[in-house]
This record gives C-alpha cells, sequence and structure tokens, in this order.
C-alpha cells in the first residue's frame, strides 16, 4: 500500500493495533529526558515500585534552568537547583545516562541527541518538550509529550496513540538572499495559523527543503509545533547520512551499510495521499518577523505593524489588538522601525554552529549598537567548544556581545536571563507568547541574520539593509566555516572536535567521565 | 484516577482565544518537583488584574471553564492540566484545543469537550448574565447544561471510556507485555542504544588562542 513517510514510520513501530477506538500501541526508539517535566515521572514510578523498562534507550541533560554563567559555582535560585539535583538523584536511582552541566555533552537536548548521533532516520523519538519535532529534520516521528506520557514511557517504552493525519508542504524554488530556514517556518506559520497543523505531522518538501544543510532543517521541523503540528518531517537524504557518519552513536560497517538502505525506503511513496496539502514559493519569501504574542502573528520585514481597525474577522482584530497592546506597538509602524532592546541567539531553534557561524560572519570587524544588550547562547557546550575553536566567539566579544554557556536561557527564561518588564528583543528563538522571555517582556521572533543586522542597527533589519564589505557573499550564508577566522576549524563537524582540557581542572564526577568546563 | 460520569459546577466565561500554556501556567512555576500544589499558578500573569474572571466572587469558585478556541496551544508542560485541576476545574469546554494538552488532560482526568463556536457563544452569554450559573457535563450524554440551555460536544470515544472507567494508562499498557517484549526481540541491531555511552577519544589539543 503506498504511505506517506509519517505512515512508514509509523507503521514499522506497532506493537498492536488499535481496535474499536482504542489507540494504536507505539514502540519508542528513543527517550529524551530533561528537569523539568521528568520529576513527576520517576515520582509516579517510584510511587508504583515500577523501573525504567529502558534505560538503554534514554538519555537525560540539564538545559531548561541551567544558569549560562557561573557554571562552576552552586546554581544560586533554590528551585532551579532543587529541579537539578532531582534529576541527578533520578538519574542515579534508575540507571539513566545523564550530560550534567560542565560536561561536554551538556546542551539543550535537541541538540544532544543529533550530536551524539542517536538521532537517526526512520525512528520514534519522544521528549517531554514541545520542540522535540526538531528530530524530524532526520525523517524520524517525533513530538513532545506530557509528564503523564513520560511516565509511561520510561515505565513500558511505549506510548498509546491514535493516529496522525498528514500534511505535505512544499516549497519550491530557490531562497533569495539574506534568507534562511527560519524564514520558511515563519512564513508557513504565518500562512497556516498556530492552529493550523493541529492533528497533523507534516512533511516538508520540495526543492527549497532538500537544498538545506542538516541545521537548516532542524529549525524548521523545530518550530512545526508553533503551526499547532505535533511532528514535522523530511524525508533523509545524502545530507542526513553525510551528517551522521562518524558520530559516536552512529551505526557502523554492516549496521551502517543496512541502516542506509532502510532509510532509503523512507520517502513518501508518489502515490501516496496527504490528507491537505500546502506551497509555497521559495522566491517570494523575505526576511520574516513577528509582531504579536503568537508565532503566526508574523511578516515580511518590509511590511508594517497591522491596524486592528483594518482586521475583517472580530476575533483576530481583538486577537491582534490585544498582542499589539501587550506589544507597546502601534499599528502602521514600519516594522523596521522598530527599536530592540536585546538581542537574543541562540535556542534549539536557532542556537547551533551554522547559526553562530552566520551571525559571526556579519558582524565580524563590527560593534554592535550602543543601546543593544547582545547575547549568545550555544545549544550545547560541545557547540560553545567548536565555536571557540573556530574563533567566534572573539569575534562575538569584539562586537559588544556576551558569550554564554550553553542552554535554553532566554528562549523561556528559567535561568536568570530574562527580560525586564517592557524590555523588547529581537530573538532567535520560537516562542513570542506573553511573558516568556520574561514578565512583560516583548519578543520579535527573527532569523540569525535578522538578529544579526538588529543588533549592528538597534532596528528590526535585514542584511541588505547593511553595509557589508564586499568579500562578504550574501548568498551563501549555508554555515560554512568562516575563513580567516580564528584558528582553522577543528573538524567538519561539531562531534569531530577534541574536548579541551580546562587549565587546572580536576577530573569532573559527571556520567560521562568528561573533564569538566570551565 | 476518578471516575466521572456526570459532573455540576459553576460555568467560568474565559473569551479569549489562542490561550497557550504559557498564560495557563508561567514558566517560572515549572521549577517545582512535585505533582500538587499549582492552584496559585493558574493564569498567575492575570490574577493580579481585579477585572480577571476568577477574580469576581461569583467565579472564584468555578470548575467548569468555557474557553475561546485554542486552549492549550504551545508548551507540552503537563504542569497546565494540574494547575487547572489543583485549583478545581474539573471540565474545559473549547471550539478547539491544541493537542497536547487534550492528551494530557485525558490522562490526569481533567474533561476536554469541544463544543462549536457557536455553542460557546450561547454558554458565554448564559454564565455572563448569570455568574455564578452551574454548568452540567454528561459524559454518558456527551451534553453540556446551563440552566435551561443544552449543548452537545465532543469527545473521542477512548478517552471518555477511559474517564468513565477511572482507568490508568500505565496498568492498561502493561497487560500487553508480552507483545511488547515480542516487539523488541524483532528491533533491528542498527537503532542506537544510549547505554554504553559512546564518546570521542579525549585528545589533548592546542588551544585555539591564549585561554
Amino acid at each position: 500500500m503506498a504511505g506517506t513517510l509519517a505512515e512508514k514510520v509509523w507503521e514499522a513501530h506497532l506493537v498492536r493495533r488499535g481496535e474499536g477506538g482504542s489507540p494504536d500501541l507505539l514502540y519508542i526508539d528513543l527517550h529524551l529526558v530533561h528537569e523539568v517535566t521528568s520529576p513527576q515521572a520517576f515520582e509516579g514510578l517510584r510511587l508504583a515500585g515500577r523501573q525504567v523498562r529502558r534505560p538503554d534507550l534514554t538519555i537525560a541533560t540539564e538545559d531548561h534552568n541551567t544558569p549560562t554563567l557561573d557554571i562552576d559555582r552552586p546554581i544560586a535560585d533554590v528551585t532551579s537547583r532543587t529541579q537539578i539535583e532531582t534529576l541527578r538523584a533520578n538519574a542515579k536511582e534508575f540507571g539513566v545516562r545523564l550530560h550534567s552541566l560542565g560536561d561536554a555533552d551538556q546542551g539543550i537536548v535537541h541538540q544532544v541527541g543529533p550530536q551524539l548521533g542517536l538521532t537517526m532516520p526512520g525512528l520514534t523519538v519522544v521528549c517531554g518538550d514541545s520542540h522535540t519535532s526538531t528530530h524530524g529534520a532526520f525523517g524520524a516521528l517525533a513530538f513532545g509529550i506530557g509528564t503523564s506520557e513520560v511516565e509511561h514511557v520510561l515505565a513500558t517504552q511505549t506510548l498509546p496513540l491514535a493516529p496522525f493525519k498528514t500534511m505535505a508542504i512544499t516549497v519550491n524554488g530557490t531562497l533569495p538572499a539574506g534568507t534562511t530556514s527560519k524564514d520558511i517556518i515563519l512564513a508557513i506559520i504565518a500562512k497556516i495559523g498556530t492552529g493550523g497543523g493541529q492533528g497533523y505531522v507534516l512533511e516538508y518538501r520540495g526543492e527549497a527543503i532538500q537544498a538545506l544543510s542538516m541545521e537548516a532543517r532542524m529549525t524548521i521541523c523545530n518550530m512545526s509545533i508553533e503551526a499547532g503540528a505535533r511532528a514535522g518531517m523530511i524525508a533523509p537524504d545524502e545530507t542526513t547520512f553525510e551528517y551522521l557518519k562518524g558520530r559516536p552513536h552512529a551505526p557502523e560497517g554492516e549496521d551502517w551499510d543496512a541502516a542506509v538502505e532502510y532509510w532509503k525506503t523512507l520517502r513518501t511513496d508518489d502515490d501516496a495521499e496527504f490528507d491537505a496539502e500546502v506551497v509555497l514559493e521559495a522566491a517570494d519569501l523575505e526576511p520574516f518577523v513577528t509582531w504579536g504574542t503568537n508565532p503566526g502573528q508574523g511578516l515580511p520585514l518590509s511590511a508594517s505593524v497591522p491596524v486592528p481597525a483594518e482586521i475583517a474577522d472580530e476575533g483576530e482584530r481583538e486577537t491582534a489588538a490585544k498582542a499589539l497592546e501587550y506589544m507597546g506597538l502601534t499599528g502602521g509602524t514600519p516594522l523596521r522601525d522598530i527599536h530592540v532592546d536585546t538581542v537574543f541567539i541562540g535556542s534549539c531553534t536557532n542556537g547551533r554552529i551554522e547559526d553562530l557561524r552566520s551571525v559571526a560572519k556579519v558582524i565580524k570587524g563590527r560593534h554592535k549598537a550602543e543601546s543593544v544588550r547582545v547575547l549568545v547562547v550555544p545549544s550545547s557546550a560541545r557547540v560553545r567548544l567548536q565555536a571557540e575553536a573556530e574563533g567566534l566567539d572573539v569575534i562575538f566579544k569584539d562586537f559588544g556581545a556576551e558569550w554564554r554557556n550553553a542552554g535554553c536561557s532566554m528562549c523561556l527564561g528559567m535561568n536568570p536571563d530574562q527580560l525586564a518588564p517592557g524590555e523588547r528583543s529581537a530573538s532567535t528563538s520560537n516562542r513570542n507568547f506573553e511573558g516568556r522571555q520574561g514578565k512583560g517582556g516583548r519578543t520579535h521572533l527573527v532569523s540569525p541574520l535578522v538578529a544579526a543586522a538588529t543588533a549592528i542597527r538597534g532596528t528590526l533589519s535585514s542584511v541588505g539593509d547593511l553595509d557589508l564589505p564586499h568579500d562578504i557573499d550574501i548568498t551563501t550564508f549555508d554555515g560554512t566555516p568562516l575563513d580567516g577566522v580564528g584558528a582553522s576549524p577543528l573538524g567538519e563537524s561539531v562531534v569531530d572536535l577534541p574536548i579541551p582540557v580546562a587549565i587546572g581542572s580536576a577530573p569532573s564526577g559527571s556520567a560521562s567521565g568528561q573533564p569538566a568546563l570551565r | 484516577m476518578e471516575k466521572i460520569h456526570t459532573h455540576t459546577g459553576v460555568g467560568v466565561p474565559l473569551r479569549r482565544s489562542n490561550v497557550d500554556t504559557d498564560q495557563i501556567i508561567p514558566a517560572v512555576y515549572l521549577k517545582r518537583v512535585t505533582r500538587t500544589g499549582f492552584e496559585d499558578a493558574l493564569f498567575a500573569a492575570w490574577r493580579g488584574d481585579p477585572s480577571f474572571v476568577l477574580n469576581q466572587e461569583a467565579y472564584s469558585k468555578g470548575s467548569v471553564l468555557v474557553a475561546g478556541p485554542d486552549f492549550g496551544t504551545g508548551s507540552s508542560r503537563e504542569h497546565a492540566v494540574w494547575a487547572l485541576k489543583d485549583y478545581g476545574f474539573r471540565v474545559v469546554l473549547s471550539s478547539r484545543f491544541a493537542d497536547i494538552f487534550r492528551g494530557n488532560s485525558g490522562k490526569q482526568g481533567l474533561v476536554t469537550g469541544i463544543v462549536s463556536p457557536e455553542d460557546i457563544e450561547i454558554l458565554w452569554k448564559i454564565l455572563e448574565t448569570k455568574p455564578g450559573t452551574e454548568v452540567t457535563v454528561d459524559l454518558e450524554a456527551k451534553t453540556a447544561t446551563a440552566d435551561d440551555v443544552t449543548v452537545p460536544f465532543q469527545i473521542d470515544d477512548y478517552t471518555r471510556w477511559r474517564l468513565m472507567e477511572g482507568l490508568d494508562d500505565i496498568g492498561l499498557t502493561l497487560q500487553q507485555e508480552d507483545r511488547i517484549t515480542a516487539f523488541e526481540a524483532n528491533r533491528e541491531s542498527w537503532r542506537p542504544k544510549t547505554l554504553p555511552a559512546r564518546h570521542l577519544p579525549a585528545v589533548e589539543i592546542e588551544a585555539a588562542r591564549p585561554v
């Protein structure tokens, strides 16, 4: 029978097909765990006298609460510290592998899976975090789950689920200069709305998607949830295999060959039918920014803030008016005239090495706008090490930016990295909800390139607004390392990087036995 | 889990759409490690506003929330359901729910009924005209009744059955343990294992710049 990519992965994980309205029971290949949504799940296991069924398919990291400064000191915030200590105790008690703060593989859970080569095509991947959709970029069926489901997977390695519907999102053509995969996904969400993907697994396809690097694909799949979708997927291809090969947990030898042979079958059959289809032309895209308080309230940067009175639908009009009031914006203001106080570069959406390289490429040799605070937070400790090996940290510091340690940071402000009330940010993260980045904080979601240009000019800007040196080719922000910056990159990918040993550091007692970072 | 067949309680009209889980419970409250005690965190950003519906005496003891479309969007935090339940809510009615939120609700015994936008409007008008009006939600009949108006709601049959029987998910799945074990026996060897942990060799390198 003809099937879509999502259906093929689903079928391959059926432990039991549901009957009479009961859900299917699906096997879970990889379970990612972090400190926020797991304590109550482990508590549930303990209360019921249950074990973790497959610790060997489970991996934990600390990310949501971790400070990005002074990581060698005890965490100042008591509740944050309690959550992290609880995860450490639970990991020890239940035999789960944990990458703690200070470990080279610590970082945002959605970076840790791919960088270790644990995320691969054809898997089912779950995590108690909605941005688990990120892993769909590899052709895995990956979705966020709630804490009871975390407990369910820990206890049984399965999940009861009703089948999802499928939606094809085809992006034809080639992206214009200065636009990125972030602009693709912001445009998609603006088009279909924050509820448009509800009940669906989105499959991104078409020329513009195929041309993207693995990391750029992860940005798109990451934000599928912001369109309401449970998951987003991209069929695996040579780009995927290339990214995976040689990573610590990637298959080897005969296993690799068998895996690739199977992975090549993971594509939607030509005669398969989707429940819905959306088509976009990449050539029509421009840098996109959000103006409101949900990720669907986005517009091309050349547009102006909407005037609520001009919106026909009553519900939308009220929503827009409320959003503008919160955002402190007046309808009709050109988006380019909006001043920001903070630029945040980081998160599971855009905190990877390619993102940092594109930003560095734009800001190299310049200084940030005086009034703007710039925070650069790599998505994992290893990404930070890679960036430092390439000398990107020097570019950021010379620019006037703060170069921080890895974690979720200001994306959701669970650690001290927050906006003050009324403060406005241009943020490469994924959500512009009220209060998301700090109580009263105002967020504009942007691509790393827009973030970089905005940090230079102090107002929402694209690289097209900059007077870039002639030797910078703005058509190739493809995440390749920068020429002539710092030391030459130590390897092609993040995991090829040997781990530097901080001077004077004693071996840490972390789960991996890696030396501690400073 | 407690069995639910019918529930009657004060209806609370929440005239907002796109109430995301950050509004239901801000991230700052997620740092707790317990399963209960989240009542103070519910709608925390709005609770300081005297005009907010739950700050009005007639609605403060509400247990049936009647909300606008796209309720529970955003983050997957289950704390949103715990906060609603800890406050006293047993039922949320909306014309559309976010998938994860609806899934989480079913597992925690919070009823999420899908009601047409027109019927939501009717319920809002009743609850706003006569604050404190009780709403009776009948899972058997799949109806919600306020005053003299009865409207139908949708809920998937499986969740409804589990709510009515008060069945725990994990217990149900563990009845299938033989099948899970059989499935595991046939998994391909290329599928990843997190243990033993594989790492890169810790080669000492020259720093790229002075440390």
